[in-house]
């Protein structure tokens, strides 16, 4: 495959929560960067650039990745799911439903990166245990700290999602 | 808190990674999960010339036996070894450590090799693969060669990989009947940095410990079949010989502490739950 030059800009297209979207993109952009700056998605936030806080956490082909440890141009081709999609057609998802009755929203920068990993790991484990579904949200950061609402919130959808595969 | 410019090439093919590393040399840093090569590009810490990405190598992203070993390609992330349903009988050190590497979202882009590459003190990975006694596979237009891991670590982010060699894979011994493994961890944070991590494995009493996160690389001693007093001073021993120095995160002493300390635990669970 041929080299992308440094400095120069490169074509990037890639499907952003199901739609085809494309922009441009160095070498070195980071796809925190590519998606808030050239695709305009503000929704995902960027707390510390060195993978530490989560905050800028995003799908990528389904799996919950640190938009600011992936370049942009390494997420060309792939399904980037942001917190935009969450509710497409404006109905709050299960989860995002459940973090507004627990008050798990306080300043909510740390919000969007944490939904966006929990809705990843609800997806693949709905059985997810509360010991387990705090160390998925370790992998985030809260300044305001409100982890107790936030683990509140996960664990009831768990719960949720448990009791809706129960019934016939 | 961005990188500075360079080439991406994003490689097709072994032969590809490794004539491009013979131009390069140093020049180059292969990036797999990129979960410690970019924060290190963020920071500036490295300004490579090329960056060359493997995870579209297919015959990189193998996990298969191959006789008394467990060979784990160099674009295999963490999360899918860990999804592997054979994981916890073939290689249940590897099992018990990985839930401690990274987070969750590191995980699922950060590779097994990346890890080993690092050569990070306190990494995980690393520890594991000196207890158990594995080996890596390299490649370079020179050849390929496979070292065992008491060649490969040399010290704090220093391996025996030469500038123009690409770590292929990683082997982990098999694990057999009657043996026993324990992993345990100290950090702030699940998924932090480790103060000190250990890996224990007995086979037939006699016990093996690897320390990380005290020493520039992973740690390995003999306790044999060891008990009580004798084991303590080893132990204690053990803990001063490594020289541990004080950070931010812990004292050297309070690293002396949990050596002695879960270095016993460790040692006595290991022998406790052979299979
Ligand atoms: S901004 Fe990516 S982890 Fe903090
Ligand atoms: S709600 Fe403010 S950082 Fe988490």
């Amino acid at each position: 495959m041929p080299i992308l030059k440094a400095g120069e800009r490169h074509t990037v297209t890639l499907t952003l929560n199901g739609r085809p979207a494309t922009g441009y993109a160095e070498s070195r952009t980071l796809l925190s960067d590519f998606i808030r700056h050239e695709l305009g998605a503000t929704g995902t936030h960027v707390g510390c650039e060195h993978g530490v806080c989560g905050a800028c956490t995003v799908r990528v082909d389904g799996k919950a990745v640190r938009s600011c440890l992936t370049l942009a141009v390494q997420a060309a081709g792939c399904q980037v799911e942001t917190v935009e999609g969450l509710a497409p057609r404006g109905t709050l998802s299960i989860l995002q439903e459940a973090f507004k009755r627990h008050h798990a929203v306080q300043c909510g920068y740390c919000t969007p990166g944490i939904l966006m990993s929990l809705t990843h790991y609800l997806e693949t484990n709905p059985e997810a245990t509360e010991m387990q579904l705090r160390e998925v949200i370790g992998g985030h950061l809260c300044r305001c700290t409100g982890y107790t609402q936030i683990v509140a919130a996960a664990v009831d959808v768990a719960t949720r999602l448990r009791e809706a595969a129960r019934k016939p | 808190m961005k990188p500075a410019q360079f080439d991406y090439l994003r490689a097709g093919s072994i032969e590809e990674v490794v004539s491009h590393l013979e131009t390069y040399g140093d020049r180059a840093r292969i990036m797999a999960g990129g979960q410690t090569l970019m924060p290190m590009l963020n920071f500036r810490l490295v300004e490579p010339e090329l960056i060359i990405d493997i995870t579209g190598i297919a015959p990189l992203a193998h996990i298969r036996m191959s006789g008394p070993w467990v060979e784990i390609g160099a674009a295999v992330t963490q999360s899918s070894l860990l999804d592997w349903s054979d994981l916890s009988r073939e290689v249940p050190l590897v099992a018990a450590a990985l839930p401690w590497v990274g987070h969750f979202q590191t995980r699922n882009r950060g590779t097994v090799c990346g890890s080993i590459a690092h050569a990070d003190p306190s990494s995980e990975l690393p520890l594991v693969l000196a207890v158990l006694g594995g080996a890596i596979d390299l490649a370079s237009k020179r050849g390929t060669r496979t070292l065992k891991v008491s060649e490969f670590q040399l010290g704090m982010l220093t391996t025996a990989r030469a500038p123009d060699e690409l770590i292929t894979s990683v082997r982990f011994p098999r694990a057999k009947k009657g043996e026993g493994y324990v992993f345990r961890e100290v950090a702030r944070r699940h998924g932090d940095f480790a103060i000190v991590s250990l890996a224990g494995m007995a086979v037939a009493g006699q016990v093996v410990l690897g320390v990380g996160g005290v020493a520039g690389s992973p740690t390995v001693r003999a306790f044999g079949t060891l008990k009580d007093a004798a084991l303590d001073d080893a132990l204690n021993a053990f803990a001063w010989e490594m020289g541990g120095h004080d950070d931010v995160h812990a004292t050297a002493r309070y690293r002396r502490d949990l050596v002695r300390m879960l270095g016993k635990q460790v040692i006595e669970e290991a022998r406790a739950c052979l299979s």
